[in-house]
């Protein structure tokens, strides 16, 4: 335990100053901001709209929303598993990592974590930008109906199933990037799944759940529409399954893995 | 004997289909150290890398401290610094960076970290980006890495990679420190002979994974045959004078004549010899095969 908290502060350490961490505060930042300043400038339409509070929520958070279940989210996070890697791989580090007074386990296990940690920044801060910018919106104009309705608990929820949703595409990636040290492999492989996951969860094809890149489409579509209640739908379950089985197998790679 | 420190037995390894390392049995004992010789790709960084468990070794062929690698993985890297081809370094963080990365994983103070860039004089670097450091300063950081956790045993594997000659000295100078005044067991490897003479103790000859020769340095220095040199006024006339008396000649030039060294007394006879028969001896002296023929000699033959 005291090696993992130890390995995870290390890859916090490491990271801290490289463009993979400022990703996950700044993309919510960059989106979220982009979005206010949309609805900031065309203030007059959208209030002449007269939608209800809760409308208003829907079309400020669904800005972004709308396009994270197949771009944002599942790009992200191939990006963070693969710059996680990346940082050994670039810096041919694996061989003095891996011959520290540290247990395997822990050393991959910390690093499986913290591109867990990072996503889960990344949406919670998306979630939190979006409430602290609705509210800047209603201050900045009072013609906004922001202050009607709390969308706390509904974006809360709705953000931590799109978290529940990537684990499945997290683990594969993980293990993709951990195997090759190149930027191709990875990208590509996700770019392919990323579309095959698109095309299955738009199609509705019944066995869509199967396909972990479709996992955020499907969990986002799920919650617009019938079981928007319901946090551990189908491919949620089938989101954590592959993230606890294909994490457990990375385990076994990493161990069995020699260090060139 | 001493503590082995590091030993192996009848070590065999493969990659692939290819053996790269051959029944090697090191021997390296406490306080030595233990200079790894070998050409390149003799097998040396991958012997170092199995040393480390970053290779998995067969069960029981590898011991550190007395102890079976596998199943002493954690304990035993507790105990040893290592630096092993090119430092593994982040290039996006300072030198210090790097070291104080190093003191979170091993759980040690800062304070380590500020000692080890004054003792390999990186102090004045220490906040520059470690991607922009010189190949003998990267060197310098990886080595100070390796001696952060003041480790009983350090695996340095052509630590003088890249350094300027003061560097090459330097290092040199320190790793005999560390061994006389710290006791610590140091492996360095190398491909060059005349560096490893300077400092070892031992001395471990490979190529193609088959350790050729093992013992101290002076095991090694026996096993060159010493040979006189002989510089006279009249070489041509000496050397037949020589021939004709039942000297054997190994060798001639246009100056000197080479003969095998029996002993001092002889090398005083033969001098007084040829006095007598009015030649003029410059010089005479003994010499041995430089240990640089040696090395070749000895990987050549295999």
């Amino acid at each position: 335990m005291r090696s993992l908290l130890l390995s995870l502060q290390s890859e916090f350490y490491k990271s801290r100053k490289t463009l993979a961490f400022w990703a996950s505060i700044l993309l919510p930042l960059l989106i979220c901001g982009l979005i206010t300043f949309g609805f900031l400038s065309n203030a007059e339409k959208i209030i002449k709209m007269h939608y209800p509070p809760q409308v208003l929520w829907m079309n400020f958070s669904g800005a972004a929303l709308g396009v994270m279940g197949m771009l944002i989210l599942p790009f992200y996070v191939i990006f963070m598993a693969f710059s996680v890697n990346n940082i050994e791989h670039k810096n041919d580090t694996w061989k003095s990592l891996f011959a520290q007074p540290l247990n395997k386990f822990s050393i991959y296990a910390a690093k499986y974590l913290y591109a867990v940690m990072l996503i889960f920044i990344c949406l919670f801060l998306f979630a939190l930008f979006t409430i602290l910018f609705g509210h800047l919106l209603q201050a900045l104009n009072s013609g906004f109906t922001f202050n009607g309705f709390s969308p706390v608990a509904l974006l809360s929820k709705i953000y931590f199933k799109m978290f529940l949703s990537s684990l499945g595409i997290l683990s594969l990636q993980f293990i993709i990037s951990l195997i090759w040290s190149d930027f191709l492999k990875p990208m590509g492989i996700g770019f392919v799944g990323i579309i095959a996951g698109i095309i299955v969860a738009s199609k509705g094809w019944e066995y869509a759940y199967l396909v972990p890149y479709s996992h955020p489409s499907l969990a986002l579509s799920m919650s617009k529409s019938k079981n928007m209640d319901q946090l551990f739908s189908q491919e949620i379950y089938s989101s954590l399954i592959y993230a606890v089985i294909l994490f457990i197998a990375g385990y076994f790679i990493v161990a069995k893995k020699s260090i060139k | 004997m001493r503590d082995l420190i590091i030993e192996t037995r009848g070590l065999n390894y493969y990659f692939g289909n290819q053996k790269v390392v051959d029944d090697l049995s090191l021997k390296v004992e406490k306080g030595s150290i233990y200079g790894f010789l070998g050409p390149n790709g003799a097998g040396k960084t991958t012997s170092i890398k199995i040393l480390l468990n970053l290779l998995k070794s067969p069960a029981n062929t590898v011991f550190l401290f007395g102890k079976e690698i596998n199943s002493n993985r954690i304990a035993s890297l507790k105990r040893l610094g290592a630096l092993v081809e090119q430092p593994a370094i982040y290039a996006h963080l300072s030198g210090a960076e790097n070291l104080y990365n190093r003191c979170m994983l091993l759980g040690i103070s800062r304070t380590k970290a500020k000692e080890m860039l004054r003792l390999v004089g990186l102090e004045d670097a220490a906040d520059k980006k470690a991607g922009k450091y010189s190949l003998g300063m990267k060197q310098r950081l990886g080595i100070a890495l390796a001696l952060l956790s003041d480790p009983e045993l350090l695996l340095l594997d052509e630590p003088t990679n890249g350094l300027d000659p003061n560097g090459i000295i330097e290092i040199r100078n320190l790793m005999i420190e560390l061994a006389t005044k710290h006791q610590k067991t140091i492996l360095v490897s190398s491909h060059l002979l005349a560096e490893i003479e300077r400092i070892a103790t031992h001395v471990g000859i490979i190529n193609k994974g088959k350790l050729l020769f093992q013992g101290t340095i002076n095991e090694l220095h026996d096993l060159s045959k010493p040979m006189i040199e002989l510089e006279l006024n009249d070489i041509a006339g000496g050397r037949e004078f020589l021939n004709n008396n039942g000297y054997q000649i190994l060798n001639s030039t246009e100056k000197k004549i080479i003969l095998p060294f029996i002993s001092t007394e002889e090398c005083g006879r033969l001098n007084t010899l040829l006095i007598q028969h009015g030649f003029t001896v410059y010089s005479i002296y003994q010499v041995r095969k430089d240990l640089e023929h040696l090395f070749l000699d000895i990987t050549k033959n295999n």
